[in-house]
């Protein structure tokens, strides 16, 4: 058993120094489609200033961030308790500049990108992200912001703010982010 | 089914070769006391450059990788018999073999191989097999597990598995550029391919049931979309990009429909059917809880999925025909989710929460609905039955990273494939 295991791990060393088997055979992957307005690998996030830049076509394949990282239009994010969807006092702020942003400003238009931490199942996880995302965004139109201004998008626990398995990680991953598009 | 061999055009491996092939190796941490105990001799082979290939290892490797069997060292074999008329049983006996494999790999002109090899029971010298192979040089692998098939299937009576595939997903680097890449491998780990990789999250790969193609959701774009991928030819098809969640593809047993969970715009998730052909869209659940992961029956009228209705995640059936009721089926733990079904139906596979921990549990559907917790792990999700029922492929996290393990569908053995690059995560195992 431990000899044909460290076969086994010789094999798998060899195959890692040996670079790219030469025996490979795969399909050549596609790249990622581009389907929606902009590049589909690239996301701008803060930094990639791009205020004014109009993006045209179909409103529901996402939009291009406005990029600001600092200002009204910075994005923002709101954290949540394990298992629940409830904004907290402390976020309601957030919410209530975001409404008046938005409603002072009817071109304009949020994304609401709901996250988990890891823990549980890969796609209940999804929903309970879209269930934090919608909290957000029932909070936004409760104070006026139009339905039209805001779409919703959950990751799931796909994409992290923080690794780790532990409560320091997992409590920065409970977020929805508030992000402004163009 | 038959496995591809397609080649790939040198631009592929140029894309990918800065990244490393993260190959899978498998540890068995848990094996059955009772393993049984085979001799695998070396097959006698052609000397030429051709032929060099260890069809004996890779058998060996492949039954005692199941747990089921114990390989015996090559060290301890004092003869080496190719035919069934050489092997000295008493010898065999008395080194404590239950069984004996003997064969030969036969050159039978260019890039013509023949695997000749036959199993004999060493206590009453019976012959159980007798078979022999036919392979060029590329498929002596493929021809090597269906001789560790066999073995397996005479001596316990239950189809291999050893030349089946798994779809995974690798994840390579750190935050915030993270590439994600969806691959397929052997069964045992070995020939990893990338069929498709992305800067952004790629989950919940789905086998048709003709093993030809896989569905999956890729967030490229970052909005998540369901795609079918045909393996052989690399196209793809967007079968659902709806605005808000396409998520959790499951194909039914005819191959014909997809089920998956969709959202409306006040995001209330719930289980519709997609007819693939006429693109026509069937709502099954309506109900303000999250419903998601749907898996379909044998008979292709059922669905079995993840609710929230009832406060946390339970499983449920309903069928699919409009007006029936769904009904819970699980009611131990406070969390079960993410049902798989095993080939036979005779079990359901999913994850349970206990004491803090998520593990994979199996309920049996035949009788009383008895339940199991197979695994001893914090965050052991994604179960996949292999399609001969035996064994679980599921993902778990080892020392901070993802791996994939693997535990006997009645819990006596357990394995752990590690990546030797990045995290795994999500397995699918193929069908036959």
């Amino acid at each position: 058993m431990k000899r044909m295991i460290t076969i086994a791990c010789l094999l798998a060393g060899a195959a890692l120094l040996a670079g790219c088997p030469k025996k490979a055979t795969t399909v050549q992957p596609p790249t990622a489609g581009s389907q929606v307005g902009g590049s589909s690998n690239t996301s701008p996030n803060g930094g990639a200033s791009t205020s004014g830049s109009e993006l045209g076509g179909d409103n529901a394949n996402g939009g291009r961030d406005a990029g600001d990282t600092t200002g009204p239009l910075a994005r923002k994010v709101i954290y949540f308790d394990f298992d629940k969807s409830e904004i907290k006092p402390e976020y309601t702020d957030i919410v209530k500049l975001g409404a008046q942003t938005l409603t002072a400003r009817p071109g304009l238009k949020m994304k609401l990108e709901g996250n988990t931490d890891e823990r549980g199942t890969r796609e209940y996880n999804i929903g309970l992200g879209e269930r934090r995302a919608q909290a957000v965004r029932r909070a936004l139109m409760l104070q006026g912001v139009a339905e039209t201004q805001i779409t919703t998008v959950s990751f799931g626990a796909e994409r992290p703010a923080a690794e780790g398995d532990d409560e320091t990680a997992w409590a920065k991953n409970r977020r929805v982010e508030l992000v402004y598009q163009q | 089914m038959n496995r591809s061999r397609v080649l790939l055009a040198m631009i592929g491996l140029l894309v990918l070769c800065p990244r490393s092939w993260a190959e899978l190796v498998v540890e068995v941490t848990k094996g059955q006391d009772d393993a049984i105990p085979i001799a695998i001799v070396p097959f006698n082979s052609p000397t030429e450059a051709g032929a060099s290939f260890d069809v004996a290892q890779l058998v060996g490797d492949d039954l005692a990788r199941s747990g089921r069997f114990k390989s015996m060292a090559r060290r301890d074999m004092i003869e080496t018999p190719h035919v069934g008329a050489s092997i000295a049983f008493d010898d065999w006996r008395r080194l404590n073999n239950d069984y004996i494999v003997v064969g030969q790999v036969q050159a039978e002109g260019a890039d013509r191989y023949n695997i000749v090899f036959e199993l004999y029971n060493v206590l009453t010298r019976q012959r159980l097999l007798g078979y022999q192979i036919s392979a060029n040089k590329a498929g002596l692998r493929l021809a090597s597990h269906q001789v560790a098939d066999m073995v397996f299937q005479k001596i316990l009576g239950i189809r291999g598995a050893f030349a089946t595939r798994v779809a995974y997903v690798s994840v390579l680097g750190h935050l915030p550029n993270k590439n994600y890449q969806l691959v397929v491998a052997d069964a045992d780990g070995v020939n990893p391919r990338v069929v498709m990789q992305s800067n952004e999250p790629l989950m919940s790969p789905a086998w048709s049931p003709d093993g030809q193609s896989l569905a999956y959701v890729s967030f490229e774009g970052r909005l998540p979309t369901v795609y079918v991928q045909e393996l052989k030819s690399g196209e793809r098809r967007r079968v659902s990009a709806r605005a808000g969640v396409n998520q959790a593809p499951a194909w039914s047993p005819d191959g014909k429909k997809l089920a998956l969970t969709l959202s409306t715009r006040d995001g209330n998730l719930d289980i519709y059917t997609l007819d693939l052909a006429s693109q026509a869209l069937t709502r099954i659940t309506d109900d303000p809880g999250i419903d998601t992961e749907p898996q379909w029956s044998n008979d292709g009228r059922s669905l079995y999925f993840t609710s929230d209705r009832a406060g946390g995640p339970q499983i449920y059936r309903v069928g699919i025909q409009p007006g029936d009721k769904p009904r819970r089926l699980t009611f131990q733990n406070s969390y079960n989710a993410r049902p798989r079904l095993s080939p036979d139906e005779s079990q359901l596979a999913f994850v349970t929460q206990e004491e803090g921990a998520y593990r994979i549990a199996t309920m049996d559907l035949r009788g009383r609905g008895d339940v199991q917790v197979l695994t001893r792990g914090h965050f052991d999700v994604s179960p996949s039955f292999a399609p001969n029922g035996a064994e679980i492929i599921y993902a778990s996290r080892d020392r901070g990273r993802g791996v994939l393990a693997l535990v006997s569908a009645d819990g006596r053995v357990q394995e752990r494939l590690v990546s030797s690059e990045g995290e795994v995560q999500e397995p699918a195992w193929s069908p036959f």
